[in-house]
């Protein structure tokens, strides 16, 4: 645990890419061989079982320090993650362990099972030989969830420099079906799993933003030219007669989408798509907010499956005939995608996702005006020469999003944010008016600067009219701009709408209170999205 | 009437007709410490120790009408006896304790109880009624030894060296700096920022054992600095300097990067847990041993404090002030140094 907690130490005490590479290349030189692949499985959120509930690690640690619920809460929102204050909260351990990290986690799930009294026994006694840093710790392999700034990326290609092995390799073993208890790291490195195992996905290949001017791209000609799909990203793997449906989370969703079961039958073995899995009605694609309904859902009823159709629309052909075809251009992707497409029986549920035909850049600029008529979020431009690259690289791939929607609002309350931000007022609440009545809309907390912030937080201490706990409601006169993604039905907010990743885009100095939109205007903008 | 009153312009005394740290210009301004949240330019008047008149000069002005005391000797004002007892917070820094027929007030400013080897130790008062800060008051901050911390930043340091990195701090000119300045300083030569050296300066003058350090200039070489430790105040951390200096590994000395969320919001290499504030069981065993009937508690996290107290039997009550804005006052500092 001591090498490990060092690894994190060091991720932590540097800001820079290669120092944390740095980092993560030395301790897989130098680590407990056994502990290796479970860093890799944390890394890459590979969540075990949880063994114990959050309430009764909170419970015990509470009791343990002696402070009361209401004082654990504050510091817990002062803090922002429960493994860490709960770490800060405890008094100092007794003695000292150096146990192996794959020791704790096998300990750890041992406790699976076993009564509560049993459990406690064991974290109390593990809290009183860690120190702050390797509670932390501890405390994260009990939630699982174990990220600290390191991304899938970074890991593998610290990996793919430790071991000197092509990284494609290495996101390629990670990503699939692997057990830490059962693997070595040279196995894991080798990926002596992954051919045996019908599921495993390949890296998504991703894009940046457009970020110049689409004269700077060339030919039009070069280009080939889709809707930007507001969905979730999927690629659907068939082979040796069995179909699985991959997020672009890496998550496997395949139960969750009935509707392709059908591509189990129709699919060539030795085939993988890439596409987006959308919620599609009478033959249009719907909003976002549609399809979040039915994700993450254990069982889905039958009135979901009328109400809300799934579809898949297909972007990319990945694997033909069981052969690797990333490296061929698209143009020839998308001639052996058309004729998967084409041999599928069922139609209509999966659909080619149509390419844009326009002759010049200005006009697939007076297209794309067009996106949100469809639901779409803008254009993807996609290099005809381009190979289908593993993660995100400049260059081939852009999208080129419309701008958000934006609308004015006035700040009403004001909160202190946690950790970071815990002694500035740095979280908001914005309201639009309904007649006379000033109404909730979004609550936001990014977009400004350390300076805006700092004058924000003046403006609230000195105009607070009322206090409920650590929210002030302030008199509503600053006036900021919010900018979002999309308008959903909800009956939790008052407004009876709720925004779609709601946030500031910029505080507007030269508007007063009485200038702000309505609830009639977003009324307005919601219907015209449906 | 009672001894002290929160008013509109700072902490009050009716009966001795002067007020503690104010914030609005008054005619005699009882001054806890040197940090610009607790004193202001304009009063007619200032009382504080010996060593914090260096500071106020250096910041204020140097005609600044200043009179002091040193530690624990008594005076009389218009009958309210005024006596200024170590904070441990800073250079200079006072707990001011008011007495008037038998009853004995005490306004700390900002304290912390660890002996930070430069800053007289802090000595608990008994009195009735207690003003305290509350800045880390959550049982989260609960500061390590201060041996232990600057092992770590020794440690940070060497590394540094080994890997050709310059080791630029950041701490807050008056206070910290001079802390890491008599804690390091056998581990090699230390430069500072003009601001810290000018401070240094007028301390040195006063009597204050402070190690020798060196005043940056454009004439030092980058390669001289990346053989020592740079220590700048928190506004240029993010200067063009900064940004001039080859490989440099910054490092935040401040309580609030006990907290790994207040180490990313800095953007900073590196954290260092280091405070001139009470940690909480520090905050605790300070009020406890003061035996105070009646504790008001000021700037930090108020309200949870406040109701801790309350909860434990110390009678407490919130009270608005306008301290504990450290970080601006640094950066205004740095301006006028460089208009000057």
């Amino acid at each position: 645990m001591k090498r490990f907690a060092q690894l994190i130490h060091e991720l932590e005490n540097s800001n820079k890419t290669n120092d944390k590479l740095a980092a993560l290349v030395g301790y897989f030189s130098t680590a407990n061989e056994k502990d290796k692949p479970y860093v890799i499985a944390l890394f890459t959120g590979k969540k075990p079982r949880r063994p114990v509930s959050t309430a009764l690690i909170r419970e015990w640690a509470t009791e343990l320090s002696q402070i009361p619920d209401w004082l654990f809460a504050e510091s817990y929102h002062s803090v922002g993650d429960l493994s860490e204050t709960i770490a800060l909260i405890l008094p100092p351990a007794s003695k000292q362990t150096d146990k192996p990290l794959n020791q704790w986690i096998t300990d750890l799930a041992q406790l699976n099972g076993k009564s509560d009294e049993e459990k406690k026994t064991f974290i109390l006694n593990a809290w009183d030989q860690l120190n702050t840093k390797e509670r932390f710790i501890f405390n994260k392999l009990i939630s699982g969830n174990f990220r600290i700034g390191v991304s899938s990326k970074m890991l593998v290609n610290a990996l793919a420099k430790q071991s000197d092995t092509d990284s494609s390799k290495i996101m390629h073993s990670i990503m699939g079906k692997w057990d830490p208890s059962e693997i070595t790291y040279e196995e894991l490195i080798e990926g002596i799993h992954v051919n045996t195992d019908n599921s495993w996905p390949y890296p998504f290949c991703l894009a940046y933003a457009l970020e110049t001017e689409t004269d700077n791209l060339g030919q039009p000609q070069e280009w080939q030219a889709e809707w930007k799909w507001d969905g979730i990203r999927g690629q659907i793997v068939k082979r040796n007669g069995e179909l699985f449906i991959w997020s672009r989370g890496e998550e496997l969703v395949t139960a969750q989408f009935p509707e392709l079961s059908f591509l189990e039958h129709e699919l060539p073995d030795g085939t993988v798509l890439d596409g987006e899995i959308l919620s599609v009605k009478d033959g249009k694609v719907q909003p976002f907010s549609v399809l979040q309904q039915r994700l993450n859902r254990k069982t889905i009823s039958k009135n979901q499956l009328n109400e809300i159709p799934v579809g898949f629309f297909m972007y990319d052909l990945l694997e033909y005939k069981t052969l690797d075809v990333r490296e061929r251009p698209l143009s020839e992707r998308r001639t052996l995608l058309e004729e998967v497409s084409t041999q599928l029986q069922t139609k209509d549920i999966a659909v080619l996702s149509p390419v844009i035909n326009y002759e010049s850049w200005t006009q697939l600029a007076e297209i794309r005006q067009e996106s949100r008529a469809m639901n779409s979020e803008g254009i993807m431009l996609k290099k005809l020469t381009s190979a289908y690259h593993s993660g995100r690289k400049k260059g081939d791939w852009w999208k080129w999003k419309i701008n958000p929607y934006t609308i004015d609002t006035v700040m009403i309350y004001a909160q202190k944010g946690s950790g970071r931000r815990a002694n500035h007022f740095t979280d908001y609440t914005f309201a639009i008016r309904d007649g006379e009545q000033l109404i909730t809309i979004a609550k936001a907390y990014s977009g400004l600067t350390d300076k805006e912030i700092k004058e924000v937080d003046s403006f609230v201490r000195k105009n607070a009219i009322e206090k409920f706990g650590p929210v002030r409601t302030v008199k509503p006169e600053l006036v900021f701009e919010i900018a979002f993604e999309g308008i959903a039905i909800s009956k939790r907010h008052k407004a009876g709408l709720a925004l779609r990743f709601p946030r500031i885009a910029r505080w507007r100095k030269d508007k007063i209170a009485a200038e702000i939109n309505t609830l009639e205007d977003l009324r307005q903008l919601y219907t015209s999205t449906l | 009437m009672a001894i002290i009153e929160f008013t509109s312009k700072g902490i009050y005394c009716p009966q001795g007709r002067f007020y503690i740290d104010p914030w609005q210009p008054v005619d005699l301004a009882v001054t806890t410490h040197g940090h610009a949240d607790h004193v202001k330019w304009g009063n007619k008047a200032y009382l504080c120790h010996d060593l914090t008149k260096p500071i106020l000069k250096q910041r204020l002005g140097i005609d600044l009408p200043v009179e002091t005391l040193p530690y624990g000797k008594p005076i009389v004002i218009n009958g309210v006896k005024v006596s200024l007892h170590p904070a441990g917070h800073v250079i200079g820094s006072a707990q001011i304790r008011l007495e008037y027929k038998g009853e004995i007030c005490v306004i700390s400013g900002d304290y912390k109880v660890e002996y930070d080897g430069i800053s007289t130790a802090f000595e608990p008062v008994r009195c009735h009624s207690f003003v305290s800060e509350s800045t880390f008051g959550l049982p989260i901050y609960k500061w390590q030894p201060q041996q232990e911390i600057f092992k770590e930043i020794s440690n940070w340091i060497s590394d540094n060296h080994d890997q050709q990195k310059t080791s630029v701090l950041i701490a807050y000119s008056l206070g910290k700096a001079q802390r890491l300045i008599k804690n390091l300083s056998a581990q090699c030569p230390i430069y500072v920022h003009s601001s810290i050296a000018n401070l240094n300066e007028g301390l040195i003058k006063a009597g204050v054992d402070l190690p020798q350090t060196i005043r940056i200039t454009p004439e030092i070489k980058k390669e001289t600095l990346q053989q020592g430790i740079v220590i700048v105040p928190p506004a240029l951390a993010d200067g063009k300097w900064m940004k001039s200096l080859q490989s440099a590994a910054t490092g935040i000395c401040s309580g609030w990067m006990q907290v790994r969320a207040g180490r990313r919001w800095r953007s900073a290499d590196a954290g260092f847990a280091l405070s001139d504030h009470a940690d909480w069981p520090g905050l605790l065993q300070a009020i406890h041993d003061t035996g105070a009937e009646k504790v008001y508690v000021t700037h930090g996290f108020v309200s949870p404090f406040t109701k801790y107290l309350n909860e434990i039997g110390i009678t407490a009550s919130e009270v608005q002030t306008r301290y504990g804005e450290e970080e601006e006052e640094t950066a205004e500092t740095v301006t006028n140094l460089k208009e000057a």
